[in-house]
């Protein structure tokens, strides 16, 4: 396996995706993404050099909306589903700032 | 159950023309969910009968007064998991979103209720629609109703499965690198991905942003077109929605495929191609040369770059477009945490599946400092790339004809042990998705075990009417054949 | 002999526009409102929604980056900013990475002695607001309120071109002025419509390499930002005096305590994961889109300042104060327009305008009375119908109301009273009345004559005309 994956990264990534893994879970992502990746690196036996990069695939542009407003109160709908609210605010635990 | 077995517009009719009533058509659909779904599994969440019912009394209403003449008035419908529908629960299969029910309704299946279909049950999925299997489900696979040992294929495979189990007319699936295709061939049913953009992603939830495309999947290609009539729209809240000059795609069900210059990628016929799937393939498309279509082998480059360069892009979305799930809004929360990151990492572990952490973690990576430009850019200059060959083929070809799906449905558990070969069956079907293309997938057969096969049709952007057109055409040398599921 | 050391600044600011709606939403910008009244699934992250572009946040940014001499990028996109963090609701900002709105621009500022010194702007884009938190100070929860959520920002990014708080406060202003010039945006520190974070580093005099920077927040007024740099500088100067290294990180500044203390924590790993966002699309910016929008832009301070002292004569001084609003500048060209007498215009904003003001705590934005009636007072003035006294009175009832000076001087009886006659017999019952003073000025106190006057106007209400008593003083003494 060309790609071998450290704790660390592990670790890293988990940080940034928060996830947190079970010790034989981690194991298991380390190889899983080490094998993603050695099939990934297949891409570099292409010449992309002179290619720009592609992220939408029809050359839409330019769609706005006017600066009207058209939403009322609708607090009902947007808390319903909160795991835990108060007074029409979201509950989470105290951030320190 | 006798009216099942009709598809969407046959069943359409018989309620316009006072056959049948809306209410025999649900009952029909309930009696027939209450006989299988506990051996196909198909639904996550199948509606309130008597909320159902006094839904069909108001189209029936409607029907009869005149207000609606829509071909899908009073027709039953399942809808896939990942399209919000308002107080509804809407669940992506997932854990993370199991009590959550939507402030509103997506717009395909807004059109859809406009036309006066009745919304009977949400569909099972592979979680957020990352899988092949429909095995990713927090809710349990869903069966094969071809034979229940078996997949239906994935991501769709619940509606796949309801409409081959007839426990529904058609339904709505979605497709981000095959998830209505496939199924559809493990299934027996027909299934379209429309050209990027013509079916509005608003209110679906999102995987795959720049990939993601709802779609139709019923008995037939005419439902399927008719369907795809209904459900395409130019949203304004989908920014990425294309203003299409026609939206008449029920014009193209004709059986005429003269002329029609058609491409056979050699590269979808190598090595992993399940033997039955090439001969059922290959006799379709002499179905289509003796209708007078032209048929040609050409060389279709990078075939094999799709899938690394799919799963680079779609992760790296997917790890964006999830990170919304905390627990804070909506949705699963942990019982036990100190403070707020913490609160996040137990939520996010204990609400997700082994794959959705698997791609979440892989597309955090390659977005991560250091490692972006090697993997997120090369993969959009590889679709760039691929796009390209596309381009290419169309200036020659009308069509590209293929398998929707190198074998017929694996037998259950037998994929998610190594994703990489899970990841291979999808290679016909990605490289569409990330070219923007059309796509549909019709039966044309079953192999040795009985299992179906799936004929793949892909057309050029915005072609969908002569992908359509092709797709009748074949169809008309075949009958419709559902599978005879035994009752335990 | 302890070392010289300069401190290298640089700004990233954010400017909340004035727009209707947020960025991505039909949701009103509204201030105030109960939390989350001001919500919808888009900018509450809710799965499925999908953002629309706001166009008027378009034309407000690239009306800032002409203003401040910026290339504007006619082909520009927007990114995704991957965190988690309560306030942000789908844990990623929609804002620009790879091709921002505006680039290379620069301001000119001037400093207290007169020098001036361009400022560069390295580039503005914009990006979405974030919700609030609102800290319960002893339960253990945080409350989220995404009203201010996908509240349309600005963030214009300076070139590392500041030396000391005055430059820093200098520039601040100058945009300022320029974003209100625009109505882009009304720029309160106080209320955060405008926020300044400092990258501050430092270096040994004469040194070539920058030293490490740290970013300081939540400086939310000038005497603030004067503050917190000082302490970072001290702060950054005792450490590599001490043989440490400043470390590269986000502080956050308390102005209570003066003191900043690092927010970095193991769970936020700074890697924000920027890719184009696939739910948006490019904007294009036309050659006739963006001449639509220069020709839109109002004449700025600078051109103002010459064109006053050119076409009005009036001291720089005073016309440096009086366009430092736009609303002032406005109210000084429309009154002049109307009674074309710019001295007495510009005394009446810079004096008294501006006491009531300061008494008042108003912003000039506020003020209520029109340039028509200020002309009228000025002509009551000019024409003798009042004098200044009363006209002060007048003025500080049209500050209040808007009251119409001709309207209220006829009812309330207000004219100058030029009766020789009249006024004769009054200044004879003074001098009677005040042998004393009389004395006085006969045995050569010339001001004696003052206090005479003042029982003179006593006894008219104010209304007497001043020229006539004196006259008639000085005969009858």
């Amino acid at each position: 396996m060309a790609n071998v994956i450290s704790d660390e990264t592990i670790e890293y990534v988990g940080i940034l995706a928060k996830l947190e893994l079970s010790a034989e879970e981690r194991e298991q992502a380390k190889k899983d993404m080490g094998s993603m990746l050695d099939y990934i690196d297949q891409l570099n036996e292409l010449d992309t050099s002179n290619v720009e990069p592609m992220s939408h695939v029809f050359p839409v542009k330019n769609v706005f909306r006017e600066d009207v407003v058209t939403n009322g109160d609708d607090r009902e709908a947007i808390t319903a589903n909160a795991p835990e609210k108060q007074n029409g605010s979201f509950v989470v635990p105290k951030t320190f700032d | 159950m006798e009216l099942m077995k009709l598809t969407a517009v046959e069943t359409g009719k018989k309620i316009k023309a006072g056959e049948i009533s809306v209410e025999d058509a649900v009952n029909a659909a309930f009696e027939q969910i209450e006989t299988v779904e506990k051996d196909v599994n198909a639904y996550v969440t199948v509606l309130e009968k008597a909320c159902v019912l006094e839904k069909a009394k108001e189209i029936q209403k409607k029907i009869d007064s005149g207000e609606l003449t829509g071909p899908l008035a009073g027709v039953p419908v399942a809808i896939k998991d990942n399209m919000c529908t308002e107080g509804i629960l809407t669940t992506c299969s997932s854990k993370i979103l199991s009590n959550f029910k939507p402030a509103y309704t997506s717009e395909a299946v807004l059109n859809l209720e406009k036309a006066g279909a009745v919304i009977i049950g949400k569909t099972n999925m592979d979680e957020f629609a990352m899988g092949s299997t429909t095995e990713t489900s927090a809710y349990g696979a869903t069966k094969n109703p071809w034979n229940f040992e078996h997949v239906p294929g994935g991501s769709s495979g619940g509606s796949c499965a309801a409409v081959a189990a007839e426990e529904c007319s058609c339904a709505l699936g979605s497709d981000t690198g095959g998830s209505i295709r496939q199924p559809s061939s493990f299934c027996g049913v027909t299934g379209l991905k429309p050209t990027y953009g013509t079916v509005s992603r608003y209110g679906l939830i999102a995987y795959g942003s720049s990939l993601d495309q709802i779609g139709p999947v019923a008995k037939d290609v005419t439902d399927c077109a008719v369907i795809l009539e209904t459900i395409a729209s130019y949203d304004q809240k989908d920014s990425t929605s294309v203003k299409r000059e026609e939206y008449d795609f029920t014009s193209a069900l004709k059986e005429d495929v003269k002329g029609l210059k058609i491409g056979i990628p050699k590269g979808y016929f190598g090595d992993g191609l399940d033997e039955d799937v090439r001969k059922a393939v290959l006799e379709a498309a002499k179905v289509l040369e003796k209708k007078g279509a032209v048929l040609e082998e050409f060389d279709l480059g990078l075939v094999d770059y799709a899938i690394p360069a799919y799963y680079v892009i779609a992760s790296a979305e997917a790890s964006s477009n999830l990170a919304r799930f905390d627990g804070v809004k909506y949705g699963f929360r942990t019982e036990e945490f100190r403070g707020l990151h913490n609160m996040y990492k137990k939520t996010r572990s204990e609400g997700f599946g082994a794959e959705v952490k698997r791609r979440i973690m892989l597309g955090s990576f390659v977005l991560s400092s250091g490692y972006f430009d090697a993997y997120y850019l090369k993969a959009l200059r590889t679709k760039a790339l691929i796009k390209k060959e596309f381009d290419r083929a169309f200036e020659t070809y009308d069509l590209i004809l293929g398998p929707a799906a190198p074998t017929t449905a694996p037998k259950l558990g037998e994929s998610l042990s190594d994703p990489i070969k899970m990841y291979l069956g999808d290679i016909y079907t990605i490289s569409v998705n990330l070219a923007g293309l059309p796509g549909i997938s019709i039966p044309c057969g079953t192999d040795k075990k009985g299992l179906p096969i799936g004929l793949q049709l892909i057309g050029n952007c915005f072609e969908e009417k002569t992908m359509i057109q092709a797709a009748y055409t074949f169809e008309q040398s075949r009958s419709y054949e559902g599978p005879k599921m035994v009752q335990r | 002999m302890a070392k010289q050391y300069e401190t290298v600044i640089g700004l990233e600011v954010h400017v909340e526009l004035a727009t209707k709606t947020k960025i991505f939403c039909g949701c009103s910008t509204a201030f105030g409102g109960e939390p989350n009244t001001h919500t919808c699934p888009v900018c509450t992250g809710m799965p499925g929604s999908l953002p629309v572009l706001n166009k008027q946040v378009v034309e407000y940014a690239v009306a800032v980056g002409l203003a401040t001499n910026c290339k504007i990028t006619q082909y520009c996109k927007f990114d995704r900013k991957n965190y988690f963090y309560p306030d942000n609701p789908q844990n990623y900002q929609i804002s620009q990475l790879y091709l921002p709105i505006c680039r290379d621009g620069g301001v000119e500022i001037e400093l207290e002695n007169g020098e001036k010194k361009t400022i560069g702007i390295h580039e503005i884009h914009m990006e979405e607001d974030a919700g609030k938190l609102i800290h319960d100070e002893w339960g253990e929860n945080s409350l989220v309120d995404f009203n201010r959520s996908g509240v349309p920002l600005i963030e214009i990014v300076s070139e590392p071109d500041m030396r000391s708080a005055e430059e820093v406060i200098a520039y601040l202003d100058k945009l300022r002025i320029i974003i209100q010039y625009l109505g882009a945006s009304d720029c309160k520190l106080q209320e955060g419509s405008m926020r300044a974070d400092v990258n501050l580093s430092v270096r040994e005099a004469g040194a070539s390499e920058f030293g490490t920077r740290t970013e300081m927040k939540n400086l939310n007024s000038f005497k603030a930002i004067a503050r917190a740099i000082e302490a970072e500088k001290n702060r950054q100067i005792d450490l590599i005096e001490s043989g440490e290294a400043v470390i590269q990180e986000t502080r956050r500044w308390d102005d209570n305590k003066e003191y900043s203390y690092a927010m970095r924590s193991k769970e936020d790993a700074q890697d924000y994961r920027y890719f184009p966002e696939p739910d948006l699309v490019p904007v294009e910016i036309s050659d006739q889109w963006l001449e639509e929008i220069r020709a839109k832009q109002p004449e700025f301070r600078t051109q103002k300042l010459e064109r006053y002292e050119r076409e009005y004569h009036i001291p720089e001084y005073d016309a440096k104060i009086i366009t430092e609003s736009k609303k002032m500048a406005d109210l000084f060209e429309e009154t002049v327009a109307i009674c074309s007498n710019p001295k007495k215009v510009s005394n009446w904003l810079m004096v008294e305008t501006m006491r009531l003001l300061k008494e008042h705590d108003m912003e000039p934005e506020e003020i209520r009375f029109t340039p028509d009636n200020l002309a009228k007072l000025i002509n009551l003035v000019d024409g003798g119908t009042i004098n200044s006294s009363v006209a002060k009175q007048v003025f500080e009832q049209m500050f209040e109301y808007n009251t119409d000076p001709e309207a209220y001087v006829e009812e309330k009886g207000l004219k100058m009273d030029s009766d020789e006659d009249g006024l004769k017999k009054i200044v004879e019952e003074v001098i009677a009345s005040n042998p004393q003073s009389v004395e006085d000025y006969r045995s050569g106190k010339e001001k004696a004559i003052g206090f005479l006057v003042g029982q003179t106007m006593k006894a008219t209400k104010g209304k007497a005309n001043p020229g006539m008593i004196n006259k008639l003083l000085k005969e009858l003494l």
